[in-house]
C-alpha cells in the first residue's frame, strides 16, 4: 500500500528525521497559510500516486505566499495521469549543497531487507545504479536480530563518504532501516536526503510502501494519517473481472480462490499454491504463452469455491481454454479442485475435455483426483511432469498445437525435451498449498 | 437430484429417525445432512462439497447411508 507524499513525511517525523518544514493543503487558501507559517520561498506538490508530477505541472515554486495559493490553485485542479491530486504539499525550499539517496528496499531472492545508499541523489536511483554503479552503496540487514548502525555505515562508506558526512548520514540511514522493519514496509526511501549549507541534513522527499497483508498490524498508524480502511491504493482501479473474483474469495470462507488480476491473452489459469502461481504464470509467458489472468488457489477450497473461480475465467472474453496447475500440493485436495473445474466447466456448458488445456495438480488425494479427470477426459500430469512442462503443454495446445489427447502424461513422456535444470527443478520441486 | 460427482442415499427405514437426523447433520462437515424436523434430508446442492470422511456411514446404523462416487462407480465402504 503506497503513501503519499505528505503521509511519508509524518512517518518519517514519526521516528524523528529531520524533514523541511511542510504542510498538507486541500484548498488554495490552506496552501496559503502554510507558507506564511514556513516563511519564506516554498515548493508546491501534487499529491498523486504516479510519477511524471513535475513533467505535468504538478511541482511549482513560490517566493510568496500569494504566489503559493494561486500555484496551488492550478495544481489542485490538475489530472497527473488520470489522477486527481489528494491535496497539495507545501515544503520549505531548502538551500541545498548536496543531495543524496537513502532508502530501503526488500530483496527477494535474499529475503532480506537491504540498504541501498547513493550520493547521487535528487535523480532516478536505477538510472544512477546503470551509470554510476560506484555511486551506490548497498548492504543486507536482519529483521530478527536487533539492527546495527554499522551496517548502514558500511553501506554509505562503500560511495567514498568519510568523516562528518558519514557520522552524520549514518543515523539517518538506520533509522530509516528501523522504520523498513517496524511499519512492514516494503520500500522506504528518501530522495532527496539533502546536506544544507549550514551542514545539517533533512529529507526533503520520500516514498514508502507497506505490505498490504500488514495493514491490520499498523491500524493506528493508519487512523492517524488518516488512511481509510477501503482505500486499497492500488497502482490502478480493480477491474469488474478482479472485483468479482474478489467477492468469490471472500463469500466462502474455505481456503483461497482469488487475488485475480486481469490480463488480455486467451490462456485462462486456475493455478495456486505457495509461490506456485508466480512460477507458473512466469512459464506460461516463458513459453509464449498469453495468459487472461492471474490467480491463487490453495487452503483446500471448496469444491464450489473452486468452481466459481473457474467460472469466472472461463467466461471472461477472450478466454479460449484454461490451464489448471499447482506445485505439489499437501493440504489442497487434488480432487476437490478436479471437480470445482469441471463443475464450472459443465455448468457452463463446455466439454471439459475441450475447455482444460491441462490439470498439472500433483499430492494430496492425486489417485481419487484422477479417476474424476480421467472420467471426463481431461489431459492431466502428476509430479513427474515439471510446471514449466505443464506450462508449455497449455500453451501449445491453446496456440493450437500440442498433442490432444485423453489420459495422463508422465514424466518420462516429457523429460526429455527438458534442460537438465528443469528436470532438477522438478525433482525438487517444494510441496505448498 | 444427484450431484455430478456425489450421490448419497438414505434407507427410507431411517429417514424418519429424529436422533439420526440430528447425528447426521452433526457429522458430515459440508452440511449434506440436514435435520428436518426430525427426518433427514439430503441436500442436494452440497452432495458434490462431499470429502468422503464416511463420518456419515459411522453415525448411522450399518448400510442405511450410503455415499456413491459417480465418476468411478463405487461407493464409500464402512470402516
Ligand atoms: S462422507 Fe463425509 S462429507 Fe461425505 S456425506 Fe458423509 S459425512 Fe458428509
Amino acid at each position: 500500500m503506497r503513501f503519499f507524499e505528505y503521509e511519508s513525511r509524518r512517518i518519517l517525523e514519526r521516528e524523528r528525521i529531520p524533514i523541511t518544514q511542510s504542510g498538507h493543503a486541500t484548498t488554495p487558501e490552506e496552501a496559503r497559510r502554510i507558507a506564511d507559517e514556513v516563511g519564506g520561498p516554498v515548493v508546491i506538490k501534487s499529491q498523486v500516486l504516479t510519477g511524471g508530477r513535475m513533467k505535468a505541472g504538478g511541482v511549482k515554486f513560490a517566493e510568496t505566499p500569494e504566489e503559493c495559493e494561486a500555484y496551488a490553485r492550478d495544481i489542485l485542479a490538475l489530472e497527473i495521469n488520470g489522477h486527481v491530486p489528494r491535496g497539495v504539499l507545501v515544503a520549505a525550499k531548502a538551500p541545498i549543497a548536496q543531495e543524496y539517496y537513502a532508502g530501503v528496499i526488500y530483496d527477494g531472492v535474499r529475503k532480506l531487507p537491504t540498504f541501498v545508499f547513493s550520493d547521487m541523489g535528487g535523480i532516478d536511483i536505477e538510472e544512477v545504479a546503470e551509470t554510476h554503479p560506484e555511486h551506490i552503496g548497498r548492504g543486507h540487514f536482519s529483521t530478527v536480530l536487533p539492527h546495527m548502525d554499522f551496517r548502514a555505515k558500511d553501506a554509505i562508506a562503500q560511495t567514498g563518504l568519510t568523516g562528518r558526512e558519514l557520522t552524520r548520514l549514518t543515523p539517518i540511514l538506520s533509522a530509516l532501516a528501523r522504520l523498513f522493519v517496524k511499519y512492514d514496509m516494503t520500500l522506504a526511501e528518501i530522495n532527496p536526503l539533502v546536506r544544507l549549507e549550514d551542514g545539517s541534513f533533512v529529507a526533503v522527499d520520500a516514498h514508502m510502501d507497506m505490505e498490504n497483508e500488514a495493514r491490520p498490524r499498523h491500524k493506528a498508524l493508519l487512523a492517524e494519517l488518516g488512511v481509510g480502511e477501503d482505500e486499497t491504493r492500488e497502482a490502478r482501479e480493480a477491474t469488474p473481472f478482479e472485483i468479482e473474483g474478489e467477492r468469490i474469495d471472500s463469500v466462502d470462507h474455505r481456503g483461497v480462490a482469488g487475488n485475480v488480476t486481469e490480463f488480455d491473452g486467451n490462456l485462462g489459469l486456475v493455478i495456486g499454491a505457495g509461490g506456485g502461481s508466480l512460477t507458473l504464470f512466469d512459464a506460461v509467458r516463458r513459453h509464449g504463452g498469453r495468459p487472461a489472468n492471474y490467480c491463487e488457489i490453495g487452503g483446500n477450497p471448496s469444491v464450489s469455491k473452486a468452481a466459481n473461480l473457474t467460472k469466472l475465467v472461463l467466461q471472461k472474453p477472450g478466454v479460449e481454454k484454461i490451464a489448471v496447475m499447482m506445485s505439489i500440493v499437501s493440504n489442497t485436495r487434488v480432487d476437490i479442485v478436479a471437480r470445482g473445474v469441471i463443475k464450472a466447466c459443465v455448468e457452463l456448458g463446455f466439454d471439459p475435455a475441450e475447455k482444460i488445456a491441462i490439470f498439472r495438480i500433483p499430492g494430496a488425494w492425486e489417485e481419487e483426483g484422477f479417476k474424476i479427470l480421467e472420467r471426463y477426459g481431461v489431459e492431466y500430469a502428476d509430479r513427474s511432469v515439471s510446471m514449466h512442462e505443464a506450462a508449455r503443454i497449455a500453451v501449445e495446445k491453446v496456440s493450437g498445437g500440442g498433442a490432444d489427447g485423453a489420459g495422463p502424461l508422465r514424466g518420462e513422456e516429457t523429460d526429455a525435451e527438458k534442460p537438465p535444470a528443469e528436470r532438477l527443478a522438478g525433482a525438487g520441486e517444494v510441496v505448498e498449498g | 437430484m444427484a450431484g455430478l460427482f456425489i450421490d448419497v442415499e438414505v434407507d427410507e427405514s431411517v429417514t424418519g429417525d429424529a436422533d439420526l437426523a440430528r447425528r447426521l447433520e452433526e457429522a458430515c462437515p459440508v452440511d449434506i445432512y440436514a435435520d428436518a424436523g426430525g427426518r433427514v434430508e439430503v441436500v442436494e446442492g452440497n452432495l458434490d462439497e462431499c470429502v468422503l470422511c464416511r463420518l456419515c456411514i459411522d453415525a448411522a446404523p450399518a448400510g442405511t447411508v450410503r455415499v456413491k462416487k459417480l465418476y468411478d462407480g463405487t461407493e464409500l465402504a464402512a470402516r
